[in-house]
């Protein structure tokens, strides 16, 4: 995943925020995932508003060091369709 | 407990997901809702005892504020069953009203009502999905469990689901004794319908209790399935009912854990909440959606649901070496078949349970028996033959009349015609 460019969660899918972080669901595959970290969360619910993955978790208080873990967490749940790359604005 | 496939995203977390699980959720992940006690067959183990419809269900309003309800809290979908859910004349109304709030509905049904036009109703909505029952892969078992025409009536079903461009449906079986050598048949007539196969364990629920004996698989069989789930992996949904079969040393995979009142529940056509829908007995009652608060009120507030997200006790299952992964089993099927609950499940695969069945006092009156009964009072017996009944034609004896005097006057009197 490239993380200098836009993200967004996928239409079809839904975030349910828990004390452990957080449930999605899409609705499209009908398949659920977890995130186990709430700052993950706050990174995904950030993605819309960022025109950055990494502009997202700087948004969300995420050293620069690390950003690019989470960019591979986000590149798991490409992989299911739960994000989306941002083809235009 | 039923959920769909799931995927964790590999940030590092203090603790395995289930872990965390264990002390339950603000809101179900998924949950099953009973919409009416009555249906067309008379399943010998209905796990819900349905057939009658039961006069105190909930109306149509009272349903769609629980729709709205699931809505606040985020219940991304629910699994509607019953008694036959399509048999409810506002059925389509209520999953109108579901999927139009963000509520993804799955209904369960024996096919009774797909019809072509229904089937291209249900292709044309994302957020909807259907399950389609069916206990044998040939018209002889599946008959023998679900009733005479059942198994005609779910595949025609399937082939008006396939033939209006339905994609993934699924094709849901119970594991009997009868049927898992059937396990590959299965599997092929889900794929020649472009359906999903999804196997759910027998549980002693319901009527369930009175088939268990018969139609619970056996040992050998116990292994058979599970050695055909590891080689299916993914592509066979088993709504994580097997995980008690973990203990033959891998996990399948699922979350492997009882979700019941933490991450699962069960509404019935009553309205009263239970803990999983195996258990509709009063020991796993939380509460009614009819009483102040609701059903948020039930999931949030429930005695016993604070109980069941407490670690539990592993009792007896302690000490095996396969604790971990199997956590004793299913609770319902060890409470109605009178095993302790932190004991082994009585299907342990590494025979614990049989022991302690076999220890059993009594001949199974003392067992619980589920608080709803809704079977219909008489059920066509299978085999019997119909048509014209046999009656002899004879005369009243009147044994009844005093004895014949010297004085009776009739010519016949006293003759009797034997």
């Amino acid at each position: 995943m490239d993380i200098d460019r836009a993200w967004d969660l996928h239409p079809q899918v839904s975030v349910r925020p828990e004390p452990f972080g957080a449930l999605l669901y899409h609705f499209g595959t009908r398949k659920l995932s977890f995130l186990k970290d709430r700052r993950l969360l706050a990174v995904v619910q950030g993605l819309a508003d960022a025109p950055t993955v990494r502009a997202a978790c700087s948004a969300a208080g995420i050293p620069e060091a690390e950003a690019p873990r989470y960019g591979r967490a986000l590149a798991t749940l490409a992989a299911s369709s739960m994000v989306v790359e941002r083809t235009s604005v | 407990m039923t959920t769909v496939p799931a995927t964790v995203t590999p940030t590092p977390g203090p603790a395995r997901l289930v872990d965390l699980f264990e002390y339950g959720l603000d809101a179900p992940i998924c949950l099953t809702w009973e919409l009416t006690y009555a249906c067309n067959l008379s399943c010998t183990h209905c796990l819900s005892s349905s057939g009658r419809r039961d006069p105190r269900e909930l109306t149509t309003d009272e349903a769609k504020a629980v729709i709205d309800e699931l809505e606040r809290m985020q219940v991304f979908y629910v699994n509607i069953g019953g008694g036959e859910p399509t048999v409810r004349p506002d059925f389509w109304e209520l999953v109108d009203y579901a999927t139009a709030h963000h509520v993804g509905v799955k209904f369960s049904t024996n096919g009774v009502r797909i019809t072509p036009e229904v089937a291209t109703r249900l292709a044309g909505n994302d957020y909807l999905d259907v399950q389609i029952s069916l206990d044998g892969a040939t018209a002889d078992v599946n008959d023998h469990v679900r009733g005479a025409g059942s198994y005609d009536t779910a595949i025609r079903a399937m082939a008006n689901l396939r033939d209006a461009g339905m994609k993934n449906f699924k094709l849901s079986v119970v594991c009997t004794r009868h049927n898992i050598p059937q396990m590959d048949a299965f599997k092929e007539i889900a794929d020649r319908y472009g359906a999903q196969l999804r196997l759910t364990r027998l549980r002693p629920s319901g009527r369930g209790a009175d088939v268990w004996d018969e139609l619970h698989p056996t040992a050998a069989q116990q292994r058979e399935l599970y050695d055909w789930l590891l080689a299916h992996g993914d592509s066979v949904l088993t709504g994580d009912s097997f995980f008690h079969l973990s203990a033959y040393g891998e996990a399948l995979p699922g979350l492997n854990l009882c979700g019941a009142g933490r991450v699962v529940c069960l509404i019935d056509p009553v309205g009263d909440v239970y803990a999983c829908p195996f258990a509709i007995h009063d020991e796993f009652l939380a509460g009614n959606i009819r009483q102040p608060g609701g059903f948020a009120g039930v999931w949030g507030g429930s005695e016993l649901f604070r109980r069941l997200r407490e670690p539990q006790s592993g009792g007896a299952c302690t000490s095996c070496q396969f604790f971990d992964t199997c956590k004793g089993g299913c609770m319902a099927a060890k409470f109605f078949t009178g095993l302790p609950l932190d004991g082994p499940d009585p299907e342990c695969v590494q025979g614990y349970g049989e022991q302690l069945l076999a220890a059993r006092d009594g001949d199974g009156s003392a067992l619980p028996k589920p608080s709803q009964d809704h079977s219909h009072r008489t059920a066509p017996a299978a085999g019997r033959r119909t048509g014209p009944v046999p009656v002899t034609l004879t005369r009243r004896r009147e044994a009844d009349r005093p004895p014949v005097s010297a004085c009776a006057e009739s010519p016949l009197a006293g003759y009797r015609p034997d």
